[in-house]
């Protein structure tokens, strides 16, 4: 579903924020991707619906070419969920307008097509009596549910996820992973850059861990967990684990 | 000082033949009214879209943003007014020039327009200011759901950016309706060009500017209310404009 091979990206002339990166996700596989901070993970998801430009390599999303000139950039977004780590609804937005926009604009869904979609959706995510409500009159919680949401408004055959906990207080933080695990669950290929090991033991088909711009580790999560073979990797758990 | 008060000079019948000179200030309130409107349309429409090319990620387009805001505010507003109505018919093919000269109401033509233009700039650049507060992920987020960049600007980066610009935005709506006075230079008898009139054939030129100068308070406690109103109308939850 997902073929990345061989990628840098520099920012500016002098830092390589990616570094030969090559991985792939398979259909209905959920890959988790954690490392340091500054380790280029965040970059690496955004090269994939190509909101970041590399410089060299190659992604393939459902066999269309990312870096390729002549594809149609917002078609193949549109095809791709994204959820950030500030959630970035649009503040001037209702809940439901927040669904509703990209359907219409982009997939040219009817008003009442959408609406229903939407409607659904916020119901799948226990949110349907605030549609009414603009962003900013929901918890932090609530708002990422509903991008959450908002992402799969548009049928999307992939799920990115850009530490989509890291902004949120530590009560917040289990209503928004058990949305992401129910997903899991169901089948959505998902990439999910995240701290939380306790999401990737639970639902992850496979650990990638960056270091440096590099992918130091590609393993099953049972080996990734059992038995990390690089010191980075052990030094990086032992860190974030010991708590 | 030998000055003869006289307040009553307002319902006396001006010279002109044109009814009193309270009528001569209310037709000159109108024109700077007029010119004012006209002037302000052309610097929200000609500002918005400098304003939008100064943040696009094109170097061509900000390039040129940038030297249309320098162009315009970096030049007296006098002499721009000069430039238009004196220096540009002569520098024009002389048929083109003649044509120009000849234009009935050219003073108007070219207040509205001057003035349009040099305010453009300065709504350009508050645009851009607005634009540049909202968080960067708003802009990835509507892209990633699809939006064209056009989209993006349109649904999502616009109706938040204008939004924050709302109070410098009534401040330059102000200034547009004070500086149509400039236009007298070149002929146009506005609200100050009335009073400069009225003190003429009077010699009252205590009440003349005290007229003029209350006329000018009362548009612009207009404007400034009708903004408020606009931007509690426009208030989103959670951000500044509005309570």
């Amino acid at each position: 579903m997902i073929e990345i091979s061989h990628v840098d990206k520099w920012y500016g002339p002098s830092f390589q924020a990616l570094r030969d990166c090559t991985t792939s996700v398979s259909k209905g596989e959920v890959v988790v991707v954690c490392g340091p901070s500054g380790s280029g993970k965040s970059t690496l998801i955004k090269c994939v619906n190509a909101l970041e430009p590399f410089q060299s390599g190659e992604i393939v999303v459902d066999g269309i070419r990312v870096n390729d000139p002549k594809t149609d950039l917002p078609k193949l977004r549109a095809r791709v969920g994204m959820v950030f780590q500030h959630f970035e609804l649009f503040p001037h937005l209702k809940i439901i307008e927040n669904l509703c926009l990209a359907q219409q604009k982009v997939l040219g869904r009817s008003r009442e097509e959408a609406m229903a979609k939407s409607s659904g959706l916020l119901d799948r995510v226990g949110l349907n009596d605030h549609a009414r409500k603009y962003p900013a009159e929901l918890s932090g919680g609530q708002q990422q549910r509903v991008a959450i949401a908002r992402a799969l408004a548009m049928d999307p055959i992939a799920m990115l996820f850009d530490e989509p906990t890291s902004a949120l207080d530590p009560e917040m933080i289990s209503e928004v992973l058990d949305v992401m695990v129910d997903l899991a669950r169901e089948g959505m290929t998902m990439m999910v850059v995240t701290h939380e090991m306790g999401f990737a033991s639970k639902v992850a088909h496979r650990v990638i861990f960056m270091d440096k711009g590099e992918i130091v580790e590609d393993a099953l999560k049972e080996d990734f967990f059992g038995s990390p073979r690089s010191d980075r990797a052990q030094k990086f758990l032992s860190k974030i684990l010991s708590h | 000082m030998n000055y003869h008060w006289n307040w009553r000079i307002f319902w006396e019948p001006a010279p002109n033949g044109t009814g009193t000179y309270l009528d001569m200030l209310l037709s000159g309130l109108l024109l700077t009214v007029e010119t004012a409107i006209c002037a302000w349309i052309l610097a929200l429409v000609v500002g918005s879209i400098v304003g939008v090319l100064r943040t696009l990620p094109s170097k061509t387009a900000s390039w040129a943003g940038f030297a249309y805001v320098e162009f315009f505010r970096n030049m007296p507003l006098l002499v721009q007014l000069f430039i238009w109505f004196f220096v540009l018919p002569e520098l024009l093919p002389q048929a083109w020039g003649l044509w120009l000269k000849q234009i009935p109401n050219a003073p108007f033509y070219t207040a509205a327009i001057g003035i349009g233009l040099f305010m453009s700039a300065r709504v350009a650049e508050q645009l851009r200011a607005g634009i540049g507060s909202l968080p960067r992920g708003q802009k990835l987020a509507a892209t990633a759901l699809g939006l064209t960049t056009a989209q993006t600007y349109a649904y999502v980066l616009l109706p938040m950016a204008f939004r924050i610009i709302m109070p410098p935005l009534t401040s330059e709506f102000l200034n547009t309706i004070k500086n149509t006075s400039v236009a007298i230079t070149i002929g146009l008898i506005e609200l100050t060009g009335e009073a400069r009139a009225m003190q003429e054939f009077s010699f009252q030129v205590f009440e003349a500017f005290t007229g003029a100068t209350a006329l000018y308070l009362l548009i612009n406690i207009v404007v400034v209310i009708a903004m408020r109103f606009l931007e509690r109308a426009l208030a989103v939850p959670g951000y500044i404009t509005g309570k």
